[in-house]
């Protein structure tokens, strides 16, 4: 199967830092990857570049067959973005910032109200849909922002810590829908829980210092823990190959 | 798709509303119709002048509009970048031509907005006397045209920052320097060591220069182009801007 996301190479420099160097991946329908790393390893900075929000220094981003580079129009209708801390209009109501999002995706009239009935009801936004952005707790604003991303049914999915600050029932609702989408989709998130890897992903990325330093399934990212190591093997996988050192023996 | 619209309208309905969501729109007209008012009838001398037409407005809306237009564009991309938005915003399927045209066009319908609501202010001279109705005219357009050509500027001093501050006194700052460039105090420190041409050029681009005489009430066209194009080439500008930043 051709891949959905195609990355090549894709590498950032701010100034002189070197904040992702050569990252290749590619993710087709079916699978959910997650995006694993330290602060600032280079997750927000590589997926931001999926996205064409900020432009790699080389590289380049295919999506769903269209270069983000040649064709962004169409290669930005390919994928739903969570960006970072779910961003939204404060002085907008749910209801208005999705009509918003849909009609600059081109949807309008019956489609649009269609759509928005969908999302609202599959991420239980309800209760809070004519609230202001601003009045919502952390958790529904979160939410929003997935609704957002998923307005347009896209094939790709891009979502930066989308289980962040919410409760445990939240995480667990927001993680049923990902699992739910993961069989069409081509989903990339990026989170810090590692045992959200375990319930929802299908492959783990692990990105340090600017580099992939692991690819594979999830079951073969524990594996890689001593059996000795009883408890949170995950984490200790974690430790290991993301320490300072752990480049050179990648 | 039925009921589509262009993203740019979108984006455009988007922006208009969010300055009545916050008490910025109300400030703003108020502000700007009681210092019309003031200028006009007060510190303009309406009723000693003898003489019913809007002259004084005209002389005064510059000023006014050197302080609110950029209190008006400090918003449109400081605020994207302060909420985060501008990612939503950027990697949404449109292009960015699209984005900046429709949150410049929401910026100007609001400023022409708060310039068609001093029309009172024309009922009344109209009502007092039998002021010369196409030299109004003119100056309405060369109002609407001047708050535009700020609003613009604003835009590319906003797409550089997200501290709104930062973009307001910028922004200020620029449009005073355009507004009197065909002014002794920028052209004779420009005569010492600029060729002859340059200050020519420098002097052609004063916004202050081509409202007078769109204010004396004949609709020159290279007036009106120089407020269109000035317009277009800083929308492009902020454009560029935009799209630059992606890469920095």
């Amino acid at each position: 199967m051709t891949p959905l996301i195609r990355a090549e190479n894709l590498s950032k420099r701010f100034g002189h830092i070197e904040a992702v160097r050569g990252v290749t991946l590619e993710v087709s329908a079916g699978e959910v990857v997650g995006f694993l790393g330290p602060n600032g390893a280079g997750k927000t900075t590589t997926m931001r570049m999926i996205t064409g929000f900020l432009e790699p220094t080389q590289g380049q981003v295919t999506l769903q067959g269209f270069s983000l580079d040649a064709s962004p129009i169409l290669a930005k209708r390919a994928f739903g973005y969570l960006p970072e801390g779910a961003p939204a209009y404060p002085d907008m109501s749910v209801l208005e910032y999705l009509q918003f999002i849909g009609q600059v995706r081109g949807f309008g009239g019956k489609a649009l109200d269609e759509r928005i009935a969908s999302v609202v009801s599959q991420v239980h936004l309800e209760r809070v849909q004519h609230q202001t952005i601003e009045t919502l707790s952390k958790g529904f604003k979160r939410r929003v922002g997935i609704a957002q991303a998923i307005l347009h049914d896209p094939p790709i999915l891009i979502m930066d810590e989308p289980t962040d600050g919410l409760d445990p029932n939240q995480k667990h609702e927001v993680r049923q829908l990902i699992r739910s989408m993961g069989s069409t989709k081509a989903i990339v998130l990026s989170t810090h829980i590692l045992e959200e890897v375990e319930a929802v992903c299908t492959r783990v990325i692990l990105i340090a210092a600017g580099k992939i330093v692991f690819d594979g399934r999830p079951q073969e990212f524990e594996a890689r823990a001593p059996a000795s190591v009883q408890r949170n093997r995950m984490d200790h996988v974690f430790r290991e190959l993301t320490s300072a050192g752990a480049e050179v023996r990648s | 798709m039925s009921g589509s619209v262009q993203p740019w309208r979108a984006i455009f309905r988007r922006e208009f509303r969010s300055y009545f969501a916050t008490p910025l729109a109300a400030v703003f007209l108020v502000v700007f119709l009681f210092l019309a008012g003031i200028f006009t009838f007060s510190l303009g001398g309406l009723y000693e002048r003898g003489q019913a037409d809007l002259r004084p407005f005209f002389d005064f809306a510059p000023w006014l509009l050197l302080f609110l237009a950029p209190a008006v564009s400090m918003r449109l991309w400081a605020e994207e970048r302060r909420l985060g938005t501008i990612e939503v915003l950027t990697t949404l399927p449109l292009p960015v031509w699209q984005a900046v045209l429709g949150k410049f066009l929401a910026a100007w319908a609001f400023s022409v907005m708060a310039i068609v609501l001093t029309v009172p202010l024309w009922m009344t001279v109209s009502w007092l006397g039998d002021p010369d109705q196409g030299m109004i005219v003119a100056g309405y357009v060369a109002t609407a045209l001047m708050s535009g050509l700020f609003l613009a500027l604003g835009g590319v001093v906003s797409a550089l920052t997200k501290n709104q501050v930062i973009a307001f006194v910028v922004t200020v700052v620029a449009c005073f320097l355009l507004m009197v460039s065909g002014f002794p105090v920028v052209l004779d420190f420009l005569r010492g060591w600029a060729l002859p041409s340059v200050v020519d050029a420098v002097a052609s681009l004063s916004t202050l220069t081509h409202f007078a005489s769109l204010t004396r009430g004949v609709l020159d066209l290279r007036d009106v182009a120089y407020f269109i194009v000035g317009i277009a080439v800083l929308v492009l500008a902020t454009t560029f801007l935009i799209d630059w930043k992606k890469s920095a």
